[in-house]
């Protein structure tokens, strides 16, 4: 707590520095209140989960694209769950699809990215010490531990884990009489998933706290870098809508354990009518897409704000349209609550319903599309150097606009009939927020990693990494529209059981091997991410040639970032290519006054200001001294 | 002892992935490359951003002409007509938009990767180029929106008076079908009532259920309208026959519909496709546990005459299972008994 109210008194700073405290191992690396630290315990939970729910997928795809195989083999992992005849079990299939959803979509592209990155950026770009509430930060990350550890005993009870898709809808997941894992797994991903929202709201309430009250002198909120943009609107999105996901899993609980009817109504199932009527399972749907459709761009918007980061220092050139990607990015945030209805076209709900939120869908591809034709301007004519972080970015931007583009097609009702569950939907939420986020957590762990652990990556085994996992996120979700446009239903066992769906076994044989080939290369960035860190060459203070504030601390920066005073920001993150300046960056915290021979007109007219200023301080600072 | 030797081979591999590593950083410490801004390896990743281009695009192209009547389905009702349309209009605009884009996306890593020297143009904003690119997709989607709008409300609008009526009701894992027989009113049903001789839970004291009838799979006139009643008994599920371009849930406690007019008949179907054992089918499209993947019913469209013939031959619920009819008031009883004369006669 002590660093967080430092930040406010420059002379305290100078105490805190005088006797340095040294943090026993249980202090530093596990229950920690450094930002830094923190940042990277959700990194590598991240990372862990990230292998659990990709493996998750080699065992379903497994299923689907070889579902003569025989695999006995897999019994020394799976047991039960491989019958007599060698075949996975098709409820536990369910559960498979379920929790690679449920961990995907929460654990790995939620805390996972945005615990990780909004955590290590926001206070090294806002030049903070660290976050607000230090402590409330070490609770978030446990919370989320706790949620973690929940889910993952989940995967090994005897019933299966949840098995009603991640979006859980009653009456499936109320009633264990429909679905075993509608039972004790059911239980068990409710109260992980509780502690996941709590921990969501306890890092999203210090990272907007953070981003308004502690930013350095002349961090304004329009010299904010993107990322600090998106970031801080992801957690206002997160803190508004992850309260409604509490408040339907409450009522789901209810109705589940204390025989309330919010969700249940005129149900016969295993030969018995259940007493509940009244209840609504569209209310469900309705409670839940209020978050879950924020979740998407709680998934991605901090992939965009890496993206922008990364490709305007990779291209030297500023981000085109600065003011537009703002406005974008809140008009994203603003539209992103009133779209959810959209998953619901046919889901029985009134249909003029379903005309409204048409509208209102389709036009937040509008600030989408903006996003990505300012990405394009900005690689326009720059001088662009492919880090593995660019690389990524790059085709961050090639997935967004892939996965976008089919957003068309779902977001208009009329065509959504047809599409609507089948492999379509698969392929683009795959695309748009899937490997969009989970490319831009790749470029930002490649961009900061030397900013996280003082070494570099290699980039070889970065550029090997990247072009297998593009490519083959390519080969696995590209398909998959040829089979949604041939109707074939997600979450699906086997398709021989329809003439209309007995067919693209190639196809779908071809998605699987994709898919189990994508995921092996991650073993070459997980070899390269741990070696790296220990083994790798030792990086220097500004890597990549960055503007932003981080690059202004120590190689290894400490509990407070930076050793001496705060460093004043006097202009935007990207001045990059500046005509007239000597080098082709020119960091924040380089006054105007000592660049004329680069400032435009206005920003001339600004050094006056500025050289004001800086007088008034200079005396505060001699007037302060004085008094000691 | 194959695990051991597959062992022993990935331990082969791995050192000596380990050791060209080892080696490839090395060699770039020693021609200090680690020091440059941009290795050589800059140039291959902008070619190999154009290579890509031209690779996946060549491949898309051959793959979507190639498999165009694969992954078409089959069409044979009156909205799916215009459903389709707009679903292959919105192709050609995203598809241009998809390739001018991704041209560029990857066109420009080649054409401005990093040159000694070489300054980029400081580009920060252009607001007139901002306006242009922000109006265009608006009016662009606006017109999507609207055509898409004004088939929704088509398609969602009440069904006509006349439409044939058929209920299907989906539980865990299979569809029952009931037709309203000669009223073409289905009678009330309550889950409550639902037992071993009765699937539905049908009110039979409900003077309208006397001559509904069950139907192992359902059979529509082609070119006149139907109206789906669907319901649940147990979870979610969701009608789906993707032939008739056709999608709703089946709610527990929530009645809900879908209307169509199919095109063609079953048999019209297997003569164009030349396949003899076609059938139009019904599939679940929302999860509800083990049996999701197969819950199948067949949808026989045939002429309308047929359809007239069909109905006259089916026998209501009570006449399959006179017991059923025990229990309910003399007055309903004595009606379903005409009945049964009826169709005896």
């Amino acid at each position: 707590m002590a660093t967080a109210t430092v930040a406010h008194h420059e002379t305290e700073v100078h105490d805190h520095h005088d006797h340095e405290h040294h943090d026993s191992f249980i202090t530093k690396y596990i229950f920690s209140t450094d930002h830094k630290m923190i940042a990277k315990q959700f990194l590598i939970t991240g990372i862990f989960w990230a292998i659990i729910g990709g493996l998750l997928s080699t065992l379903f795809r497994l299923q689907l694209g070889f579902p003569e195989m025989n695999l006995e083999f897999l019994r020394p992992l799976l047991g039960g769950w491989i019958d007599e005849a060698g075949k996975l079990d098709p409820t536990f299939y369910l559960a498979l699809v379920t929790m690679h959803g449920t961990i995907m979509v929460f654990f790995v592209l939620t805390a996972g990215l945005s615990g990780t990155f909004s955590n290590f950026l926001i206070p090294l770009q806002i030049g903070a010490r660290d976050m607000a509430s230090g402590f409330m930060n070490m609770l978030s990350y446990w919370f989320f531990f706790l949620s973690s550890v929940i889910m993952f005993i989940s995967l090994f009870i005897k019933t299966g884990p949840a098995g009603g898709g991640w979006v859980v809808y009653p009456p499936l997941s109320a009633l264990e009489q429909a679905i075993p894992g509608s039972g004790l797994g059911m239980t068990l991903w409710l109260i992980s998933m509780t502690f996941f929202i709590v921990s969501s709201l306890l890092g999203g309430i210090n990272y907007i706290t953070t981003v308004i009250n502690l930013r350095t002198k002349g961090m304004s909120f329009s010299r904010l870098p993107l990322t600090i943009w998106a970031f801080f609107l992801t957690a206002v999105i997160g803190l508004l809508s992850f309260p409604v996901l509490f408040a339907a899993a409450l009522l789901l609980v209810f109705d589940r354990s204390f025989g309330t009817s919010f969700y249940l109504a005129d149900i016969y199932v295993a030969g018995e009518a259940l007493p509940n009527t009244g209840g609504s399972p569209v209310l469900f749907q309705h409670l839940f897409w209020f978050l879950g459709h924020p979740e998407v761009y709680i998934v991605l918007l901090p992939a965009l704000g890496i993206t922008s980061e990364v490709i305007a220092t990779n291209s030297r050139k500023p981000i085109f349209g600065y003011k537009a990607m703002v406005i974008s990015l809140l008009g994203i945030t603003v539209l992103s609550f009133i779209v959810w209805a959209h998953h619901m076209f046919v889901s029985g709900m009134n249909p003029f319903l379903g005309s409204i939120f048409m509208f209102l869908t389709l036009i937040i591809a509008v600030p989408s599309a903006v996003k990505v034709f300012n990405y394009l301007t900005t690689l326009w004519r720059g001088n662009l150097i492919f880090t593995p972080a660019m690389l990524f970015s790059i085709a961050l931007v090639s997935f967004f606009i892939s996965g976008g583009l089919t957003g068309i097609f779902l977001g208009n009702s009329a065509i959504d009939i047809q599409l609507h569950d089948t492999y379509f939907v698969v392929a683009h939420f795959h695309l748009v927020m899937g490997s969009a986020s989970f490319f831009g957590m790749m470029a930002g762990i490649y961009h900061w990693f030397p900013k996280m652990f003082g070494r570099m990556m290699d980039a070889k085994l970065g550029y090997i990494h990247f072009w297998l996992t593009f490519v083959g996120v390519y080969l696995v979700f590209f398909p998959m529209h040829y089979i949604g446009i041939a109707g074939f239903p997600r979450r699906y066992y086997s398709w021989t059981n329809f003439e209309f769906s007995n067919t693209y076994t190639d196809l779908n044989m071809f998605v699987s091997v994709a898919a189990i080939l994508t995921f092996a290369a991650q073993a070459i960035f997980l070899f390269n991410f741990f070696y790296s860190m220990y083994r790798g060459r030792k990086a220097t203070p500004n890597p990549w040639n960055s503007n932003t504030l981080e690059w202004t601390t120590p190689i290894h920066p400490g509990h407070g970032n930076w050793p001496g005073e705060i460093p004043t920001v006097y202009r935007w993150p990207y001045d990059y290519s500046k005509p007239g300046a000597a080098q082709d960056f020119i960091p924040q915290t380089v006054p105007l006054s000592q660049t004329p021979e680069s400032n435009l007109p206005h920003e001339q007219e600004l050094v006056k200001v500025e050289l004001e200023i800086m007088k008034d301080e200079a005396e505060v600072l001699v007037a302060n001294e004085s008094k000691h | 002892m194959y695990g051991f030797l597959i062992g022993v081979g990935v331990v082969l591999l791995l050192s000596l992935v380990w050791m060209v590593f080892r080696i490839q950083t090395l060699v770039s410490v020693v021609k200090g490359s680690d020091k440059k801004i941009a290795t050589g390896s800059n140039k291959v990743n902008a070619l190999l951003f154009v290579l890509f281009l031209v690779g996946s695009g060549i491949l898309m192209f051959w793959y979507s002409i190639k498999e165009f009547d694969n992954y078409q389905l089959p069409l044979a009702s009156e909205h799916g007509v215009i459903t389709d349309q707009l679903f292959w209009i919105t192709t050609a605009v995203t598809g241009i938009v998809f390739l001018i884009t991704h041209v560029l996306l990857f066109l420009f890593p080649y054409m401005y990767q990093y040159k000694e020297g070489r300054k980029a143009s400081f580009y920060p904003e252009n607001h007139k180029l901002e306006i242009i690119w922000t109006a265009v997709p608006g009016v662009v989607m606006a017109g999507l929106v609207i055509s898409g709008w004004m088939a929704w409300s088509d398609i969602t609008a009440p069904a006509p008076e006349k439409a044939h009526v058929v209920e299907i009701m989906g539980y865990q894992f299979a569809w029952d079908v009931r037709y309203p027989g000669k009223d073409n009113v289905l009678g009330d049903y309550d889950y409550r009532l639902i037992n071993a001789s009765n699937s539905h839970g049908i009110d039979f004291s409900d003077k309208n259920s006397l001559d509904d009838f069950p139907s192992p799979k359902v059979v529509i006139p082609k070119g006149e309208p139907v109206l789906f009643k669907i319901r649940a008994r147990d979870v979610l599920h969701s009608v789906y026959a993707p032939h008739m371009r056709l999608k709703m849930d089946a709610v527990p406690g929530m009645p809900t519909r879908f209307w169509f007019v199919p095109t063609k008949t079953t048999e019209e179907m297997r003569a164009e496709l030349k396949d003899p054992n076609f059938e139009y089918e019904i599939a679940c499209t929302e999860i509800c546990g083990r049996g999701h993947f197969s819950m199948k019913k067949v949808i026989e469209v045939v002429e309308p005459a047929a359809y007239q013939k069909w109905l006259a031959e089916q026998k209501s619920f009570i006449q399959q299972n006179p017991a059923l009819a025990e229990g309910i008031n003399p007055e309903s009883k004595e009606l379903a008994g005409i009945q049964l004369g009826d169709s005896n006669k």
